[in-house]
């Protein structure tokens, strides 16, 4: 543990970007955690007058801060919307990291990310396991959503109704690919991500049958990590480093033109959170991650700019399928990404898409967030799913998987009878068509 | 930190999750968006009842602790910072619209509710509340009656006190008190609303308003008039008013301002250009075609190199939008930005102007001025950073030669921000020894124990 002066002189790292808040409060009016609780520490600001407190010497006791820093969804809402420009979420997260130095991972994290994320053959081993099991304490809840609740009281699962682990992850249907670029002339790495990998394979046969159908070469290579949200946002730099270590071992040994996920939080931890925590890396690696940043893009954004959508019209009868679009955070507030998931889903003539009112405000998870404040995660959530719901459609798509877990849960308890979907996945539909 | 009987006292009163004492949850209620030290306050409290709120006065006043009322915080005077050791009480937890009439045209809140979203509220139904404060999307109304808040409209339709026609109010015991009432005139009893409106917080706390509504104008006309000379500009402003015309909003932008807006938002702005004047007209249709032509041959005679009309709403939106994202552009541009107010009589605008300049090249410091020319209301905004302590003199400097200017021309210190602490050395200055005396003694009457947003305003009694 370092000591309370040595945390202080970390902290002046920040200094020059905790100076460019001018404490306007104009986060107030984008944050959906101060929404709920109207709580000045869950706000940007508050959290940013902590952090220079902290470095101001001004206050006793950093774990107060540390807890407030980590009652944060990191949807960058607050970013997105501030006049002065205050790169919110890189301040948070190297905060939470020296934060973390300071006071130490809590057990459970230090087991879960050291002991089981940062290998990710163990990860894997682990799940798979858990996926055989995980029956005998859930049970199926409702098979339009393919949620399921806890059978017996738990204390972990509480109300949640989740999607549970796929029979089979996605890695053992496809191990790896390394095909040849075909038509398009393009070849992409595709990163799966975790939660595509082991709770919506679906996703993943989507994304390689769209790819190969546009002529597309596909790299795979087998054993990916984790992206590293998980360990970055908790502070754990170690982990982190290996996860990004060892993605970066995978992915250097081929040549390849894109980057592609089907992940928005995966994506956005790739193309800004790689880059922003890597200066204590060596030059080469540095070059590398600043490359493979660079060539970074969802899936949607990748089909839409640098191959084109397929064009199809064919006489459709008049049930068209209503289908709204939530905005992830991290794909709309992080990349500005936000037409192209919708032009996806648009070009599916089996469709009539519907725009819901405040698309684009959080759906609530926030990663750990959800495990830690499951109520306040809820209630947010609770607020996306009446626009939902209000939005009369029958299936509601989002380019993101930790929202369709979010979502999921809410349309679930409700009862709702609205389906979730990836839009790789109706466009997937329009292809496969016989 | 309160002592455990109080702290106890004020938990069972407002609820134990409403009370907060640890040390980072009240860290956060030290400041506002005025650039002035921070200070801790001992608790903070967000009462959700009105009931609560009155509890909380007279526990403070019970106990002599100072007692800040605060709303989002947004203040730019620095009447939201606490005194030392002292209780905050935030009002967003109040934030119920508690009536919208349209028969009689008026609506009853509570002091949290977002000003934005009454006037979205309050539009819904056809109907229009004009006070529209830069910081809109999250003040609330209780403190934009604390602090008499403006915003773009005041030319036309005034400020927030022309909308507030009766008050409830805690006094310093916690009790009730009424005054003005839901008709459109009342000769009833003291006018304390007018003497609550732009208090501060100083003499009582507000837990209802009742504010007046307005027809929503059924149309608008709005454009740019581009200046090669800033002089024939705020001329241009002058000889507006001069033939009786009153636009709904009437913005100055100067050639600082402009480039930073352009290089931050590329709308299209004319970034050679040495000033514009953003310019809305509302109201009858014909009486708007009238007036929009008026006031474009008007420029055209004053030396306006180009004026641009909007020809539908998007190109109005695009307008608006350059004037809106002025002080974010000036804001990305150095670290820390001081945001003035200082306010003179509109047919002393060019001289305020030309003084401005005046004062950028004296003290050496770079100043975008923008605003609300049409009501005198000029935003000089000087772009620092406050850690550097010699320029930060420089500033103070500044900031006083703006100050004596202003007054010089027969203005006034704050049109819209309010005293609290930043100015309050100054209210001399513009007023007299026996008017602060006065203020004083009204606030020694009403407040013994001087609990009341103390040192805000008329500063502390000598």
């Amino acid at each position: 543990m370092t000591s309370m002066k040595a945390l202080v002189q970390l902290m002046k790292e920040l200094e020059d970007q905790l100076t460019v808040c001018m404490r306007c409060g104009m986060c107030q009016a984008v944050c959906p955690l101060f929404a709920e609780t109207g709580r000045e520490a869950d706000v940007a600001r508050g959290k940013l007058a902590l952090l220079e407190g902290l470095m101001q010497n001004m206050l006793e006791n950093p774990k107060g801060v540390y807890e407030r820093l980590n009652r944060c969804l990191l949807c960058g809402s607050c970013e997105a919307n501030c006049p002065s420009g205050v790169n919110v979420l890189g301040i948070f997260m190297k905060a939470r990291a020296i934060l973390t130095g300071y006071i130490g991972l809590s057990l459970a994290k230090r087991a879960i990310l050291r002991g089981m994320l940062a290998h990710p053959q163990i990860f894997d081993r682990v799940t798979e396991w858990a996926s055989k099991y995980q029956g005998l304490f859930t049970k199926p809840v409702d098979e339009l959503l393919g949620t399921s609740c806890a059978r017996i009281v738990s204390p972990l699962i509480a109300d949640r109704h989740f999607n549970p682990l796929a029979p089979v992850p996605f890695h053992r249907v496809r191990p790896s690919l390394d095909t040849n670029p075909g038509s398009s002339g393009i070849k992409v790495a595709f990163f799966v991500g975790c939660l595509i990998d082991k709770i919506f394979p679906r996703t993943g046969e989507a994304v390689i049958e769209v790819l190969q159908h546009h002529g597309v070469g596909i790299f795979m290579p087998e054993r990916q990590a984790c992206c590293g949200i998980p360990a970055i946002s908790s502070g754990d730099t170690k982990t982190f480093n290996q996860l990004v270590h060892h993605n970066l071992k995978r992915f250097d040994a081929h040549e390849f033109d894109y980057l592609v996920t089907a992940c928005a939080t995966c994506t956005a931890t790739i193309k800004k959170v790689w880059p922003l925590m890597v200066q204590d890396y060596p030059e080469e690696v540095k070059a590398k991650i600043t490359k493979i940043a660079e060539n970074t893009l969802d899936i949607s954004q990748f089909l839409v700019l640098n191959i084109g959508l397929e064009k199809v019209s064919f006489a459709t009868d008049d049930n068209k399928i209503a289908v709204s679009y939530h905005d992830p955070c991290h794909l709309k507030k992080s990349l500005g990404v936000a037409v192209e998931p919708r032009a996806l889903i648009q070009a599916n003539p089996c469709y009539r898409f519907k725009e819901m009112s405040e698309s684009d405000s959080c759906c609530g998870m926030g990663g750990a967030f959800n495990l830690h404040n499951y109520e306040i995660s809820a209630s947010i959530g609770r607020r996306k799913r009446d626009n939902i719901v209000a939005s009369e459609c029958s299936v509601v798509a989002t380019g993101c998987p930790a929202c369709m877990i979010q979502i999921s849960d809410m349309l679930s308890q409700s009862g709702d009878r609205i389906k979730i979907r990836h839009p790789i996945e109706i466009y997937e539909e329009l292809i496969i068509r016989p | 930190m309160v002592n455990r009987n109080l702290l106890k006292e004020f938990q069972k009163r407002l609820g134990r999750e409403n009370v907060f004492s640890e040390e980072a949850d009240r860290l956060v209620y030290s400041y506002d968006a005025a650039v002035l030290k921070p200070e801790i306050p001992g608790l903070v409290v967000r009462p959700v009842t009105s009931e609560a709120l009155s509890h909380a006065v007279r526990l403070c006043n019970e106990n002599g602790l100072p007692l800040t009322v605060r709303g989002a915080g947004t203040n730019l005077s620095g009447g939201t910072i606490p005194k030392k050791g002292g209780v905050v009480a935030v009002t967003n937890a109040l934030n119920k619209i508690l009536e919208i009439n349209e028969e009689d045209m008026y609506a009853v809140v509570q002091p949290g509710v977002v000003t934005a979203k009454f006037a979205t509220a309050v539009e819904s139904r056809g109907l229009f509340y004009p006070p529209d404060p830069g910081s809109q999307a999250v003040s609330t109304l209780g403190g934009n009656v604390a602090e008499n808040a403006g915003g773009l409209r005041g030319l036309k339709y005034g400020v927030t006190r022309d909308y507030v026609m009766g008050l409830q109010f805690f006094d310093v015991d916690g009790e009730l008190v009424k005054t003005g009432s839901r008709t459109v005139k009342c000769a009833t009893g003291y006018n304390l609303t007018g003497l609550l409106v732009g208090s501060e917080g100083t003499l009582g706390v507000i837990s209802e308003i009742i504010l007046k509504l307005i027809p929503l104008p059924v149309h608008k006309r709005a454009m740019m008039a581009i200046f090669n000379d800033i002089s024939r500009a705020s001329e241009t402003v002058a000889a507006i008013i001069a033939h009786r015309i009153v636009p709904a909003t009437l913005e100055f932008l100067d050639n600082f301002t402009i480039r930073a807006v352009e290089s931050y938002s590329q709308v299209g702005l004319p970034v050679d250009a040495a000033a514009l004047l953003l310019i809305e007209v509302d109201g009858h249709p014909a009486q708007v075609e009238e007036d929009a032509d008026k006031v474009a041959s008007l420029c055209r005679e004053m030396g306006a190199a180009e004026i641009r009309v909007a020809k539908d709403a998007a190109e109005r939106d695009k307008v608006w939008e350059a004037r809106r994202s002025a002080l974010s552009a000036l804001a990305k541009m150095k670290p820390t930005v001081v945001l003035e107010d200082a306010t003179v009589p509109r047919s002393k605008i060019p001289d305020m102007v030309l003084a401005i300049e005046e004062i950028s090249r004296r003290f050496d410091l770079p100043i975008g001025t923008f605003g609300h020319a049409g009501d005198g209301n000029l935003h000089p905004t000087i772009l620092t950073d406050r850690r550097n302590k010699e320029e930060w003199k420089r500033v103070e400097a500044a900031i006083e030669a703006i100050f004596d200017k202003a007054l010089e021309l027969g203005g006034t210190l704050s049109g819209e921000h309010g005293i609290g602490l930043a100015k309050s050395c100054f209210l001399e200055k513009e007023t007299s020894m026996a008017a602060i005396t006065y203020s004083r003694r009204i606030k020694a009457a009403l407040d013994p124990k001087n609990i009341l947003n103390p040192g805000k305003i008329i500063g502390e009694s000598p």
